[in-house]
């Protein structure tokens, strides 16, 4: 039939008419302004008062920033380089920029020795952080406490290393009690390093030379931003540990263990912060043997990681709810016993659920470690509030220097929360 | 058949306390009761000898002391002889007053932030991303720094709106701005304004009382009389008409520029808005993610099945999507009220009289009561706190899915 078609219907097409671009105003940028900018009247209104919105804002701020000046000595001498013209003056952070990141007080000659450790944490970070790279970084992990101590702190070098010593002390013993039983190896290592970082601690007075190759610098010269982030990483990560013991503590089913961490997490999520910076700052030395004369730094410590691992607590044991009861009840049928359960099939899962509410904690700390400058510590907005503020030439930059603390905030707290969702959806090995 | 805990011929051995299982746990809990008395004991003997050779005590004698210093925003009758208890009490009910107006502007922020966050407009959709972004990774104390700088840099003085041509003007001759804080009128309260009053809170009552009542007629007829317009006319219509009655007893008293300064008027400090504010926006963010996610938590098949039963997009919103999106929004919504009551104590960075400012500052500085101060500040906190956790409870309770 085709056949006789083709040759008796002499004007059908053989071939199909070429597709022709979609009408201009159903494809290309034009649809895509009607559908997502003036989809309706009330669409298009709500836009231009948007668009007005922001060209409000850029237009009184581009030209402030871009107008900025960048070395002059002090807000006079802006004032008048400026002349009246709109213009930040941004030679604050130049000048001051060392104040900034590192307080006042740190000798200026030792500046490259929290640089380099915070250098050095990038690399010791990368493998907790992103686990494709090479297990064997985590050595530098492992060191790295330590080597960060010595850098910023600087005195003797034997501290850290007898420090370095009881831990590996520790896990020997750990590991020649872990065959038998775990709970034993587990206390048995963490009592066997105290007891040597203990008796270390007489011997270290002995072996400090009078000059040690890195000048030592005591706390209270800690300060800018230096300070935010050795409170924000010290307290997170110490508390990690001790929030996952709580959590498993208010699950027990042991009274005086549940209850006793269930008081310890409600009082600590019930008080402000500033309240435990009080108590760090007031209340906290009377607590110490009489003359130990610990410092503020270390009392801060102490109360920040109560407070959040009091948080993290929370947020693992939401975790740890979260898992079907199948799971505890598989791992009772396999003959597990306690530990072996946590460690094998409950808390890998628990923590992997918990990871977006953990991060969540780490941000909103790091952010509270502002704080601290309340009870008189020079971190960045106290550097800020106090001595930059309160001199001669800088009396009234406000913007310039909220503006910078905003921004460096702003970059790591949401640099973590983006890392935060890139692993929520590379450990979604459920199947959907 | 016995287990291998079971006890075997009853003889008791010292290591059946580690290893049996009817043993274990009240062992491993009396070393852990005899470790936190270890604990315990070792901290008090630490304090008492700290304390001694300090030459102090602890004593509670300060509260009855007069304070000695002045608060400039008060509610209560308050001066510089009045005790140091007095002025705790002032700081605990500016707390609650920034905290509840701190509470309401932020779910105002946080729900429209949070509904326009889910708009078909790109453009408003990303402001609203950028909004919350910007705000959720700052630290509110730097937000409070900033406010509070643009409230006493930015704001004129108040001899800005004095003269033939101030550079300044008062908004609709009733409200300044100034570097002090804002003036606005003042009611004042005339013989009868009781009534006018009363009225107005008879009406909200009848305003509930009548939509009850159209949802029992709606279960039992069918009926369905209009809501809103009756509400709004209830809400103002019998407080109008009582206020014209009884003579227009409630009049306002303007701010006024006399001298160096606005009097009349009530002032609401510099501190007061800049933590007020910036505790609202900041929160804000945060609710807006919660009223995001609990819009986004109820599925499209019930807005589906709700249109397929031929309901109308209002509707559908009332009766299906916002219920459901409640369940999963109010949650974490009274743990950001309870976030902001927290963050309140960092009024002390601005100078406003709060609870921490007055008792955990101002009056642990003169009397030196460190331990005192700082244990009765955390008793208001942990009492505020664990109301509304028991609020929050109650809600959870009632709202809680029945399952069968």
């Amino acid at each position: 039939m085709s056949d006789t078609h083709t040759h008796s219907v002499s004007f059908v097409r053989t071939e199909t008419i070429p597709q022709s671009p979609a009408p201009s105003n159903a494809a290309g940028p034009v649809k895509w302004f009607r559908d997502n900018l003036f989809a309706t009247w009330p669409n298009a209104l709500l836009t231009i008062a948007a668009l007005y919105a922001v060209f409000l804002v850029l237009s009184s701020t581009l030209p402030w920033i871009f107008g900025g000046l960048w070395t002059t000595g002090s807000l006079r001498e802006c004032r008048e380089v400026l002349d009246g013209g709109t213009g930040a003056c941004f030679s604050v952070l130049t000048e001051r920029w060392n104040q900034l990141l590192f307080g006042f007080n740190y000798p200026s000659d030792a500046y490259w020795r929290p640089t380099l450790a915070f250098a050095i944490m990038f690399v010791a970070g990368a493998p907790v952080l992103f686990f494709d790279l090479p297990r064997k970084l985590l050595i530098v992990t492992g060191l790295f406490p330590f080597v960060a101590f010595w850098l910023i702190w600087g005195g003797t070098i034997w501290a850290p290393v007898f420090a370095l010593l009881s831990v590996i002390v520790g896990y020997v013993v750990y590991s020649r009690l872990v065959v038998r039983n775990f709970a034993a190896g587990f206390f048995g290592g963490i009592a066997a390093a105290g007891v040597f970082w203990w008796i270390t601690s007489f011997i270290v007075p002995s072996l400090t030379p009078e000059q040690t190759f890195l000048e030592a610098v005591p706390s209270r010269a800690l300060g800018g931003f230096m300070l935010n982030m050795m409170l924000g990483v010290t307290c997170v990560s110490l508390s990690l540990p001790i929030g996952i013991a709580l959590a498993l503590g208010r699950q027990s089913s042991m009274p005086l263990i549940k209850w006793v961490s269930v008081i310890f997490i409600e009082f600590i999520r019930g008080v402000p912060l500033i309240t435990l910076l009080f108590v760090a700052n007031v209340m906290l030395a009377y607590f110490f043997p009489p003359g130990s004369g610990v410092d503020l730094f270390l009392r801060v410590v102490i109360m920040i990681t109560m407070f959040s691992s009091a948080y993290i607590a929370e947020v693992i044991r939401g975790g740890l709810a979260a898992l079907p009861k199948g799971q505890y009840e598989a791992a009772d049928s396999l003959g597990l016993d306690y530990s072996q359960a946590m460690r094998l099939i409950i808390l890998p899962q628990a923590l992997k659920i918990s990871i977006p509410g953990i991060v969540n904690i780490a941000v909103g700390l790091f952010k509270d470690t502002t704080l601290v400058s309340v009870i008189s510590m020079f971190d960045l907005v106290g550097m800020i509030r106090g001595p930059i503020l309160a001199s001669t030439d800088w009396a009234g930059v406000y913007w310039e220097l909220f503006g910078f603390a905003a921004l460096l905030f702003f970059v790591v707290c949401y640099g973590i929360s983006q890392y935060s969702q890139w692993l929520e959806r590379r450990l979604a090995t459920d199947h959907r | 058949m016995s287990t291998t805990t079971d006890p075997q011929g009853g003889t008791f051995r010292l290591s059946m306390l580690l290893n049996d299982s009817r043993y274990r746990s009240t062992t491993l809990q009396v070393i852990a009761a005899l470790l936190i008395a270890l604990a315990v004991g070792y901290l008090y003997s630490n304090l008492a000898a700290n304390l001694k050779a300090a030459g102090l005590n602890i004593s509670f004698d300060f509260l009855g002391s007069p304070a000695g210093y002045d608060i400039n925003q008060t509610l209560i009758e308050y001066n510089s002889q009045s005790s140091n208890l007095r002025a705790a009490f002032v700081g605990i009910i500016n707390t609650v007053l920034v905290a509840v107006m701190a509470c309401l502007t932020a779910t105002v922020f946080g729900v429209f932030a949070g509904v326009l966050r889910l708009s078909n407009n790109w453009l408003v959709r990303k402001l609203m991303a950028f909004y919350v972004e910007i705000f959720r990774n700052i630290p509110v104390l730097i937000w409070i720094l900033i406010i509070y700088t643009v409230m006493t840099v930015s704001m004129p003085a108040p001899n800005a709106f004095r003269g033939e041509t101030p550079s300044s003007s008062m908004l609709l001759d009733a409200v300044a701005f100034t570097n002090r804080g804002v003036y606005i009128p003042a009611p004042v309260w005339g013989p009868g304004s009781m009534v006018v009053v009363g009225t107005f809170i008879l009406s909200i009552i009848a305003i509930f009382a009548y939509r009850s009542y159209t949802t029992k007629l709606l279960y039992a007829s069918g009926r369905l009389l209009p809501r809103f317009w009756p509400s709004v006319a209830l809400f103002f219509i019998p407080s109008i008409v009582m206020y014209f009655i009884m003579g227009s007893p409630i009049a306002l008293d303007y701010p006024a520029l006399k001298g160096f300064n606005f009097r009349g008027g009530l002032q609401i400090g510099a501190p007061l808005i800049a933590l007020w504010f910036a505790l609202s926006i900041y929160t804000g963010a945060f609710i807006a993610e919660n009223v995001r996610a609990g819009i986004q938590a109820v599925s499209k098949g019930q807005t589906e099945a709700a249109a397929a039963l031929g309901l109308r997009s209002g509707r559908i919103m009332n009766l299906v999507v916002l219920p459901q999106a409640l369940r999963v929004i109010i949650p974490p919504l009274i743990s950001q009220y309870l976030n902001i009551t927290k963050n309140s104590s960092l009024a002390i960075l601005v100078g406003y009289a709060d609870i921490t400012a007055t008792l955990g500052g101002i009056t642990l500085n003169q009397t030196g009561r460190a331990i005192e101060c700082v244990l009765l500040l955390m008793l208001f906190y942990l009492v505020i706190s664990l109301l509304i956790s028991a609020c929050m409870n109650v809600y959870n309770n009632t709202m809680k899915l029945k399952e069968r």
